[in-house]
C-alpha cells in the first residue's frame, strides 16, 4: 500500500507543476524523463518481471507509432481515436512475435536476437512500403488543438504522458500484488518448477509480451504526437530498443519504480555531458553504453539495488 | 490412483525406460528405487507430464494424462518436486509457497495466508520473510515440498527429498512426510538411498536399466537377489549368500 | 525467368561476399562454440577493424592487403584484452548479462566512431579497386576476387591451427568440456580470452579484404551482425564447416535476392531466415536433432 501511495503522491507532484513551471525546458526535459520511464516500464514487464529479455522493442514502438500516425494521414481520423488503436496494433505484434517464439521455447539470447530480427524486418518494410511513406516518413497534419491530441504548450503533453506513465506504475504495482505477478515472476525464476506448479508458462509469458508491447505502442504513439513526425528509422530502429532497456537495467529490474529511477539517472547524466562535451553526437550514447556496462557488471540490481543494500546496512 | 502402462522413452538409442508399469494406490506411501542412473527420474518426468512417452500411457484417477502438459497435471491433482531443489531466488520463502497457494485462490492475500499455513506443516514458519536463496540445503527441499503442498495435491511425487540431508535431517523430513499422506495426500517417492524408503514407504517398485524388476513391501523387495544385484552388481546376491552361510557354519 | 548471364554473376559475386561472411562468422561462431557467448559487439569490432585499415591506407599510405600483419595481431590483443577486463567481468554466470555487456560495447564503439570520425561513409581508392577478372565470360571485381581466395586462405590456417596447435587442442577441450579443462590443469581464463582474441583477429582479416571492394561508416557494423548471427544459426552454434558453408549461402541469397526484390527488401529474406531457423531449427541445418 505505501508503494501505491508513493505512485500518486509523485505523480500528483507532477501534476501541479505547469502551475509553477513554465519554462518549456524543464517541461520538456519532465516530458521526455516520463517518456523515457514510459518505455522503461514496458521493457520492464516482459523483462524485469517476466525475465525475457527483450532486443527488439521497437518493434512495438514503431508499429504502435505508424498505426497512429497513418490513420491520422491516411483516413484522417481523430488523434485521441488512434491512440487506443495504436496500443492494439502493438499489442497484436506482441502477439504474434510472442506467439511464435514462445511456442518454440526460445530463451535468453535467442529471444533476444529474435526480436531483433522482428523488429528489423519491420524497419526494412517500412522503408520499402508506401502506406509508411517509405524511407521519406510520414508528417502528422499540423492541427494545433487538444480536441486532436495536439497542445499549444507543453503542459497538455506533460498530463498525457504522466496519464500513460500513472498506468504503467499501476501495472508494476499490480504485478507485485497479483497472482498473475506471482506467476510472471515464478515462471522467470524457474519456468519447470513453475509448471509443475500448475502455472501454464506459455500463457503468462504470451500475456505479458501483449501487455509490454501495448504500452510500448501507446509510447510511440504519444511519440508521434509530440514530434508530429515518424520515419522508419526512428521507429523500428535500435535505438529506441536501447532507451527502452537502458531505463530498467541503471533504475532497477523487476521493481515498480526503477524504470523512473533509471530514466532520470540517465536523463541527468545526458544532460551533464550535453554541457561539458557540448552537443556532439554520438556522445550521450557512448557514456550511455559505458553506464550499460558498468551497471552490468558492478551493480546488476540498479540503481535500486544500491538503495536497498545501503538502507539494510544501516542500522 | 496413478498408473503408468507399458511406458518407454529412448534417447538417441539409449533406452532410458523400458516397458515400465507400475501402479499407486490412493492413500500409500509409494517409493520407486534403483541405482543411479535407472531412469528414475526420467520415470517421473513422464509421469508428471515434462516427456512424452515413445509408447505406453499413464492415467490418474481414470483420466488418461499421457503427455498431457505439466500444468494441466498439475490442476488434475498430481503435483513433483525436483531432485535439484531450486526455490524462485528473487522471492521470499512466503511468497515461492504462495506460487503454490495461487492455484486455487486468485487473490494475493488469500494465497499469502495459505502459504502461512503451509509453512507450519514443513517447518518453514521460523523462516517466512527470508529470501529463498539464503535457505540452507535442508530448508531448499522442505521449500519444494511445501510449494508443492499448497497446490492442494491428491498426489504428490517427491523426487529425492532425503538425498543430500544428514541423517539428522533425514529424520525430521520423515514425520514431515508421514504427516502428509495422513493428511490425506498419495505419495509417490523417488530415493536411490534404500534405508529412508524402508521406514517411510509401505510399497515399493524397484527400477534397473530403465526396467522394472520387482515390486512388494520393501523388506521382502530388499532380499530379493535381483534387486541386490542391480544395486551392488552381477554376483552380488550369490557372494552374498555364501558369505552368509559360512559366517552361520 | 533471368537471363544466365545476369544470375551468374550474380551468383560469382555471391560467393565472394560469402566468403567473407563466412570468415566474420568463422569468428563469432568460435566465440560461441568456446565462451557460450553470444557476442553482440562483432559487427561493431568489425566496424572498428574496418576504420583501422582505412586510416591505415589514409594515413600511412598502406595497402590493405600489406596492412594484414598490423590487423590481425591489432584486433587479436583487441579482443584478448577486451575477454579479461570487461566482458569476462560482466557475465556474473549469466547469459544475458553478457548480451548486454555486448550490447553496451557495441553503443560504446559504434558512438565513439560517430563522436571522433563523423557519419561520412568512407572508402579507399587502390590501383585495383576498377579492375576485373574475367571469370567463365563474368567479369568480376578484382578485389572480390581476392577477398574470395584470401578469406578461404584465412580460413583454412584458422582451422589447421584449431585442429594442429597445442592451443587448438586447449581450444577444442574447453569447448566441450569446460569442467574436465579446468581439471587437467588449462587455465580456462586465459583459453577464453584467447578464443575471442582469435575470433576477433578473424574480424581484422575480413576488413583488410573487405574494404578494398566495401566502405566504412559508424553504423556499418549493423548490417553485418545480423548476416552474422543467421549465418551462424544456419550452420549451427559453434561448428565451423556451418558456418562456411553458411557463408557461401547467405552470400548467394542476398546477391541473387537482390536481383528479384532490390536491395533493401532482399535484406529481409536473410531476416526471415534467421527468424525461421531460430524457431524451427534451432540446432541448424546442419546440426542433429537432440
Amino acid at each position: 500500500m505505501k508503494t501505491l501511495y508513493a505512485i500518486l503522491v509523485l505523480c500528483g507532484a507532477v501534476a501541479l507543476l505547469p502551475a509553477f513551471v513554465s519554462s518549456g525546458v524543464v517541461l520538456n526535459l519532465v516530458i521526455m524523463t516520463l517518456y523515457a520511464t514510459l518505455l522503461g516500464q514496458a521493457w520492464n514487464i516482459l523483462a524485469g518481471f517476466g525475465g525475457q529479455y527483450s532486443f527488439g522493442h521497437a518493434a512495438f514502438f514503431g508499429t504502435g507509432a505508424y498505426a497512429s500516425a497513418a490513420l491520422q494521414v491516411h483516413f484522417g481520423v481523430n488523434a485521441w481515436l488512434c491512440l487506443p488503436f495504436a496500443i492494439v496494433c502493438g499489442a497484436a505484434v506482441g502477439a504474434l512475435v510472442g506467439a511464435l517464439s514462445f511456442r518454440y521455447g526460445l530463451r535468453g539470447s535467442y529471444f533476444a536476437l529474435v526480436t531483433l530480427a522482428f523488429a528489423e524486418v519491420f524497419r526494412i518494410l517500412a522503408n520499402s512500403v508506401k502506406f509508411t511513406g517509405g524511407g521519406v516518413g510520414l508528417l502528422v497534419p499540423l492541427k494545433s488543438s487538444a480536441l486532436d491530441f495536439q497542445f499549444q504548450g507543453k503542459a497538455g503533453f506533460l498530463y498525457v504522458i504522466l496519464a500513460l506513465t500513472l498506468a504503467g506504475f499501476l501495472l508494476s504495482w499490480w504485478l507485485k500484488h497479483s497472482r498473475y505477478g506471482a506467476w510472471l515472476t515464478a515462471v522467470r525464476d524457474n519456468e519447470d518448477s513453475a509448471a509443475a506448479l500448475g502455472v501454464d508458462a506459455f500463457r503468462v509469458k504470451l500475456q505479458a509480451i501483449v501487455i509490454s508491447a501495448g504500452l510500448m505502442a501507446a509510447g510511440g504513439a504519444f511519440y508521434v504526437q509530440y514530434f508530429q513526425y515518424i520515419d522508419p528509422h526512428l521507429a523500428y530502429g535500435p535505438a529506441v530498443s536501447v532507451e527502452a532497456l537502458l531505463g530498467p537495467i541503471v533504475g532497477g529490474l523487476g521493481t515498480v519504480f526503477g524504470p523512473l529511477l533509471g530514466a532520470a539517472a540517465l536523463k541527468l547524466l545526458g544532460e551533464l555531458t550535453r554541457n561539458l562535451m557540448g552537443d556532439a553526437p554520438g556522445v550521450s550514447l557512448m557514456i550511455y553504453g559505458a553506464v550499460l556496462i558498468a551497471m552490468v557488471t558492478f551493480l546488476p540490481r540498479g540503481i535500486g539495488g544500491l538503495f536497498q543494500r545501503l538502507a539494510a546496512k544501516a542500522p | 490412483m496413478l498408473q503408468a502402462r507399458h511406458v518407454s522413452i529412448s534417447f538417441g538409442g539409449l533406452k532410458a525406460v523400458d516397458d515400465a508399469s507400475l501402479a499407486v494406490p490412493a492413500g500409500s506411501i509409494t517409493s520407486l528405487i534403483g541405482p543411479n542412473g535407472a531412469g528414475k527420474s526420467t520415470l517421473f518426468g513422464i509421469l508428471s507430464g515434462f516427456l512424452e512417452p515413445d509408447a505406453g500411457s499413464v492415467s490418474f484417477l481414470g483420466q488418461e494424462v499421457t503427455g498431457l502438459a505439466p500444468h494441466r497435471i498439475c490442476r488434475l491433482g498430481m503435483t513433483r518436486t525436483f531432485q535439484l531443489a531450486q526455490p524462485f531466488a528473487g522471492q521470499t520463502v512466503r511468497e515461492n509457497i504462495a506460487v503454490g497457494s495461487h492455484l486455487h485462490r486468485a487473490q494475493r492475500k488469500a494465497a499469502l495466508a495459505h502459504a502461512e499455513s503451509i509453512a507450519l506443516r514443513v517447518g518453514l514458519s521460523g523462516r517466512l520473510d527470508r529470501p529463498a536463496r539464503d535457505l540452507t540445503i535442508a530448508g531448499r527441499k522442505r521449500l519444494e515440498l511445501a510449494r508443492a503442498l499448497a497446490t492442494e495435491p491428491k498426489l504428490l511425487l517427491l523426487d529425492e527429498v532425503l538425498a543430500g540431508l544428514n541423517p539428522q535431517e533425514v529424520s525430521e523430513m520423515s514425520p514431515v512426510i508421514r504427516s502428509i499422506r495422513d493428511g490425506g495426500v498419495t505419495v509417490l517417492m523417488i530415493e536411490h538411498v534404500m534405508q529412508a524408503v524402508m521406514n517411510l514407504s509401505e510399497h515399493t517398485w524397484v527400477l534397473n536399466n530403465g526396467q522394472l524388476i520387482a515390486e512388494g513391501k520393501p523388506a521382502d523387495v530388499t532380499r530379493d537377489p535381483r534387486v541386490i544385484e542391480a544395486y551392488l552388481g552381477r554376483g552380488a546376491a550369490e557372494r552374498l549368500r555364501t558369505s552368509g552361510n559360512e559366517a552361520h557354519a | 525467368m533471368l537471363e544466365l548471364s545476369i544470375l551468374f554473376p550474380s551468383i560469382l559475386n555471391g560467393l565472394t561476399t560469402g566468403a567473407v561472411y563466412a570468415l566474420i562468422a568463422l569468428g563469432l561462431t568460435l566465440i560461441y562454440g568456446v565462451l557460450h557467448i553470444i557476442n553482440f559487439a562483432h559487427g561493431a569490432l568489425l566496424m572498428i577493424a574496418l576504420y583501422g585499415v582505412f586510416f591505415l591506407n589514409a594515413k600511412l599510405g598502406l595497402d590493405p592487403y600489406a596492412a594484414l600483419p598490423v590487423m590481425v595481431p591489432g584486433m587479436f590483443a583487441l579482443g584478448y584484452a577486451l575477454q579479461r577486463f570487461v566482458i569476462g567481468r560482466a557475465s556474473h554466470g549469466k547469459d544475458e548479462n553478457i548480451l548486454l555487456a555486448t550490447l553496451g560495447l557495441t553503443l560504446v564503439l559504434e558512438n565513439f566512431a560517430l563522436y571522433a570520425w563523423r557519419s561520412d561513409t568512407r572508402t579507399i581508392e587502390t590501383p585495383y579497386t576498377f579492375s576485373t577478372v574475367d571469370v567463365a565470360g563474368a567479369m568480376i571485381s578484382t578485389p572480390k576476387v581476392v577477398a574470395f581466395f584470401g578469406a578461404l586462405a584465412a580460413t583454412a590456417i584458422l582451422l589447421a591451427f584449431i585442429a594442429r596447435s597445442d592451443l587448438g587442442r586447449a581450444i577444442r577441450a574447453v569447448a566441450r568440456e569446460r569442467q574436465g579443462a579446468k581439471l587437467v590443469g588449462i587455465d580456462v581464463e586465459h583459453v577464453f580470452a584467447m578464443s575471442f582474441g582469435i575470433g576477433l583477429a578473424c574480424l581484422g582479416a575480413a576488413a583488410c579484404f573487405l574494404l578494398p571492394a566495401y566502405y566504412v561508416n559508424p553504423q556499418v557494423g549493423n548490417g553485418f551482425v545480423l548476416i552474422a548471427f543467421t549465418i551462424v544459426v544456419l550452420g549451427g552454434m559453434g561448428s565451423f564447416a556451418g558456418a562456411l558453408l553458411g557463408g557461401f549461402i547467405i552470400g548467394v541469397v542476398e546477391s541473387v535476392g537482390g536481383l528479384w526484390l532490390g536491395e533493401s527488401l532482399g535484406q529481409i529474406g536473410i531476416f526471415v531466415i534467421f527468424i525461421a531457423i531460430l524457431l524451427f531449427r534451432p540446432q541448424g541445418i546442419f546440426g542433429a536433432r537432440t
